[in-house]
């Protein structure tokens, strides 16, 4: 279970907290003047502040900011439509955001778009699964999208294959997976490159008990390598040490500003 | 460039494993011909004098039923999310779609066409230049609608919606396709008609992945 991010220790490894707790945190002084967070934002490396993000007229959530170090996760909660999803589109850059700002190892990410896609993978609620392609061409496809071919990377999809247990139906048109092994073969993606942070849209849905172990698993191993991820759901995967952050208390009075 | 390579691969994988949707877009092409004929009249006359047009037209048609599938299927899939969030440049990613749609279509209709042309009586000395017209004008037929097939995703009516869009474009390649079809039936020689499709298929692949490109961000927001 994640913990909330109240309870997060100071120094968690989990490295994922809210601005507002960690700026409370015992040793620091409870109200501290912005100079003194300064630094503290510049080191960090996923730091979003103040996000609001705006659908057609309607402002989904406003003032949403926290931050992600190395190591850390971060669980998004809420009701439907309280906008877990596009706050993950936002933070992948597909989305931009209309107020706030959101930076990464102290420089803002819309400077340097594409390198921001670059250290990011993306698992949205759709799968991107082609039902005439076998798994491994698919993997195989978009580990040769990513970029250059890296040293290893035959045996990255095949190591990608078995850590979601896809080894048996890889050779197989995808047309004949069932919903759960085609969210395995969406999460598979995550293995065939390294990147430091990773957005996952319900990973766990139409998972059963033993695939989710596996995604639980494969998470914390990225974490423990120093990776991040940052995911929304509804299951309770099992995280040590993640923050919480629910996005329904985000949600915008009636009337702000910011709607025409 | 293995990126690109790799798109343009898989798209024409596609293409072949669901080689249903070529098969269609050929069978349509071959029976808007032939429907001429009965509509017209078997007169050899009348028949040899608009078979430019004829094959001309159900060509562009036929290009128009297979446009939906360029982007449709990556855009419900979570594809297209994910294509642009690869570091290959959108507009590159656009442009090797459009090459493999092109292989896919374009292609085995302009190689059907020869055949075609019997059925509606063309003079046998402008079959060639049929085929070339077809080479030159059907990339630019598979780049212009590109733009079209971006800019209605996720609208309603997808169908009527593409066609009022793209076929106003097609124009200018139906304009010069057919006229240097007519004009070799007639002895003037096709080589300015020819010169200027070849000129708008050139000028459709700098535009179109920029224009589709922009309307696919759009799509995405």
């Amino acid at each position: 279970m994640y913990r909330p991010a109240a309870k997060a220790a100071p120094d968690s490894p989990s490295g994922a907290a809210f601005l507002p707790e960690r700026r409370a945190e015992p040793h620091r002084p409870v109200a501290p003047a912005p100079e003194l967070v300064a630094p503290q934002l510049i080191a960090a490396d996923l730091v979003a502040e103040d996000l609001a993000c705006r659908r057609g007229a309607r402002l989904v959530f406003a003032g949403v900011s926290f931050r992600l170090d190395t190591g850390g996760a971060l669980v998004l909660t809420g009701a439907n439509g309280s906008g877990k999803s596009s706050l993950l589109r936002l933070v992948a850059g597909l989305l931009a955001p209309a107020a706030g700002r959101l930076s990464w190892g102290g420089a803002p990410v819309g400077r340097d778009l594409a390198g921001h896609h670059a250290r990011l993978h993306y698992v949205g609620h759709q799968d991107a699964v082609k039902p005439v392609m076998t798994p491994r061409e698919t993997l195989v496809f978009w580990a040769a999208l990513g970029g250059p071919q890296l040293p290893g990377a035959a045996s990255a999809v095949e190591n990608a294959l078995a850590a979601f247990a896809l080894d048996a139906v890889a050779d197989w048109p995808c047309r004949w997976l069932s919903a759960g092994q085609r969210r395995r073969l969406a999460l598979a993606r995550l293995l065939v490159r390294p990147a430091p942070l990773w957005l996952l849209d319900e990973p766990a849905s139409a998972l059963d008990a033993d695939s989710q172990a596996r995604l639980e698993e494969v998470i914390t191993a990225h974490r423990a390598a120093g990776g991040r991820v940052l995911l929304a759901t509804h299951a309770a995967i099992a995280l040590d040490n993640a923050a919480g952050l629910t996005l329904d208390t985000f949600a915008p009075a009636v009337d702000t500003d910011l709607i025409d | 460039m293995a990126a690109l390579l790799g798109l343009f691969r898989r798209d024409l994988r596609l293409a072949l494993r669901q080689s249903g949707d070529t098969a269609l877009v050929l069978g349509f092409f071959v029976l808007a011909v032939v429907l001429f004929p009965f509509g017209v009249g078997p007169e050899p006359q009348i028949l040899g004098r608009i078979a430019a047009g004829i094959v001309w037209v159900a060509a562009l048609l036929a290009a128009l039923l297979s446009l939906d599938r360029l982007f449709q299927a990556d855009y419900e899939d979570g594809g297209l999310d994910l294509i642009v969030l690869s570091p290959v440049p959108l507009e590159l990613a656009v442009l090797a779609k459009c090459a493999a749609h092109w292989v896919a279509t374009g292609l085995p209709l302009a190689l059907a066409s020869p055949i075609l042309a019997l059925v509606v009586d063309l003079d046998a000395r402008a079959i060639p230049t049929l085929v070339v017209s077809l080479l030159l004008g059907t990339p630019a037929l598979s780049l212009i609608g590109s733009v079209a097939a971006a800019l209605i995703l996720g609208a309603r009516r997808q169908g009527v919606l593409l066609s009022v869009l793209v076929l106003p474009l097609y124009v200018p390649p139906l304009v010069f396709g057919a006229g240097a079809v007519a004009a070799s039936a007639s002895g003037t020689g096709p080589r300015a008609d020819l010169l200027i499709l070849g000129a708008l298929s050139l000028g459709a692949l700098p535009l179109s992945p920029w224009a589709s490109a922009a309307a696919l961000r759009l799509a995405l927001e």
